[in-house]
């Protein structure tokens, strides 16, 4: 059962990724990469990561890809990408490049770790929620300071200049 | 249960694909939505690893990317929006005023 | 395998047993809204009271012809009441409407709730956008404002029951409130819940939040092009939205299943039908306000406040020694 909902998940995660690159308009781009995140949380379900799955679907589903619909709406699209390409050699040159860089990549994480024998725990908002305030204190809070600095560069950014 | 190896390729091929992405597109706002592909890949990978691993760190790192992402998007867009207000027109190409 | 079938059942139960009350609901709502009027309401089908209207209102949309601009982006239009639709019924897979009565009581169950809930935005996006109409675009941009800015208060809110039972797992919640519904806990509980329902007033775009549909400038909102079944779903998933956010409130504020006499699924039913009828009483007694206000509502007034209410609650909840994690 779990083998079969990795496979399906799996499939659809490379085919709406795949949708992503080779659709002209980029708001079906876009909700190709929605699709794919959930597949993603779906995913993390499966490695019992369930905290992360929820996080998954509320910050990038809900929050970071509708400010993607929402500045594709912005910059009327359609109009993107037409015409002829200066650069279309260049960028034939990509697919053989992934193509190897795929291999390389794959050779590198086939192994994976060495197994650690530990049962894997049920990544549980208390499980990871204690890790992220005892070991992570620092990281967590300078997160906090990034958001921040985040926020007022959208801010100052988007502002019309007067 | 699923072994890790199958979640690595999938991570590997997830990745590749956002990397074409980046390469072969004009529009920069698929660009960006190709990074956060990679970006998903690459959690995608720390979640396996670290259940392999029977920890949980794999998991609190991908928390910080999450964050991470989400101030890189706030950001990014709203570049992307003032480039396209002062030139009226967004192709990765045409931007080469900073370009040696 | 075998419990492969049952859960399929029992979903399929659910599925069908929240069509149904859902489907009611509009007409609860419709004779609610009359005798706040001083109107009867709809009474010639079926008497008495017209309570066959439901029926009839579906029967008349299945029928009705499909009619799909011939500018509308296809794909996108026609998936849109469907994406719109799916996270309305999901997130009743987590409720749980009495001691063991439930899909899933998963232990992350607030999570869930929200986070499925936040797919809705989603369907919306593709109907205004799908429509390729000035107004359904405008309506789903401010829709996309709107539901953002309220969906943070909203969380914020809902985590200050969490606060108090120290568990994110719906039965839980309501278990923490034997002794004492967090709606009566004294000062917290009545803000909390507040808070809650101006964020749940604004994120089911209901008035005074309605700027998304706001009939008398966008005609109908990012609907305006549907017609026949797909309009019938997109009404029906707004009102399974609106009912399992009020379910959600019942659990979170009023005490979900416990109650004295009455067996469990009867009050649950009884609480969240109340929470819906708030909603609806707002509707029906205030003005609509400007998108500005809306925004500014949410990030100059409910944000700060949920803040403030929730770092309050957990330093509460801390000095009382309470609450722990789960």
């Amino acid at each position: 059962m779990e083998q079969v909902t990795f496979f399906v998940t799996a499939l659809i995660a490379v085919a709406s990724a795949i949708g992503l690159v080779v659709r002209r308009n980029p708001l079906h781009g876009a909700l190709f990469l929605v699709v794919n995140l959930f597949c993603v949380a779906v995913l993390y379900l499966l490695l019992r990561a369930e905290f992360l799955a929820a996080a998954q679907v509320i910050i990038y589903a809900g929050a970071i890809m509708v400010l993607f619909l929402f500045a594709i709406m912005i910059l009327i699209p359609g109009r993107a990408e037409t015409g002829r390409d200066p650069f279309r050699r260049q960028r034939l040159a990509a697919l053989p490049l992934g193509a190897a860089f795929l291999l390389l990549v794959g050779v590198l994480m086939w192994g994976g770790p060495p197994p650690g024998g530990a049962p894997p725990p049920p990544g549980g908002a208390a499980a990871v929620g204690r890790l992220l305030f005892t070991d992570y204190l620092l990281p967590f809070e300078i997160t906090a300071v990034l958001l921040l600095a985040a926020l007022v560069g959208a801010l100052v950014l988007a502002r019309r200049r007067a | 249960m699923v072994p890790v190896g199958y979640y690595t390729t999938l991570s590997a091929v997830l990745f590749t694909i956002g990397v074409v992405g980046v390469l072969v597109r004009r529009n920069p706002l698929v660009i960006f939505m190709s990074i956060e592909l990679m970006l998903n890949a690459a959690n995608l990978a720390f979640v396996a690893f670290g259940r392999e691993a029977g920890q949980l760190d794999g998991q609190v790192i991908v928390f910080f990317v999450m964050t991470v992402a989400a101030a890189e998007v706030a950001v990014g867009l709203a570049i992307i929006v003032a480039i396209f207000r002062a030139r009226q027109r967004i192709n990765v190409d045409d931007l080469n005023l900073m370009r040696w | 395998m075998n419990d492969i079938v049952r859960a399929a059942v029992a979903a399929f139960v659910l599925l069908n047993a929240v069509i149904l009350v859902v489907t009611y609901l509009t007409w609860v709502e419709r004779k609610f809204a009359a005798r706040l009027q001083s109107r009867i309401g709809p009474y010639r089908v079926g008497r008495p009271h017209g309570w066959l209207q439901p029926i009839a209102d579906a029967l008349k949309l299945m029928i009705k012809e499909d009619v799909v601009p011939s500018v509308a982006d296809r794909p996108i239009y026609n998936l849109a009441p469907i994406v719109f639709l799916l996270p309305a019924f999901l997130i009743f897979a987590t409720i749980p409407f009495a001691p063991g009565l439930g899909l899933a009581d998963l232990n992350i169950g607030l999570l869930y709730f929200l986070a499925v809930s936040s797919l809705e935005i989603v369907g919306l996006f593709m109907g205004g956008w799908g429509s390729n109409n000035k107004y359904a675009l405008l309506s789903a941009m401010r829709g996309v404002n709107q539901i953002i800015s309220y969906e943070v208060p909203f969380i914020l809110a809902a985590l200050v029951p969490v606060l108090l039972a120290g568990s994110l797992r719906l039965s839980a919640i309501v278990e923490a409130q034997a002794g004492l519904w967090f709606i009566a806990y004294p000062v917290i509980g009545q803000l909390a819940f507040v808070a809650f329902t101006v964020a749940t007033l604004a994120s089911e775009n209901r008035i005074p939040f309605d700027i998304v549909e706001a009939e008398s400038e966008l005609v109908a909102g990012f609907r305006v092009e549907y017609s026949g079944m797909k309009f019938a779903l997109i009404q029906l998933a707004e009102y399974t939205h609106l009912f399992g956010v009020s379910c959600l409130g019942a659990i979170l504020f009023l005490g979900g299943w416990l109650g004295p006499v009455l067996p469990g699924p009867v009050w649950f039913l009884l609480k969240a039908v109340l929470m819906f009828l708030l909603v609806i009483w707002v509707r029906w007694s205030f003005v609509r306000i400007r998108v500005d206000q809306i925004l500014g509502i949410s990030w100059k007034v409910l944000l700060p406040f949920t803040l403030i209410l929730l770092m309050a609650t957990g330093l509460w909840v801390a000095l009382r020694g309470g609450g722990g994690v789960a």
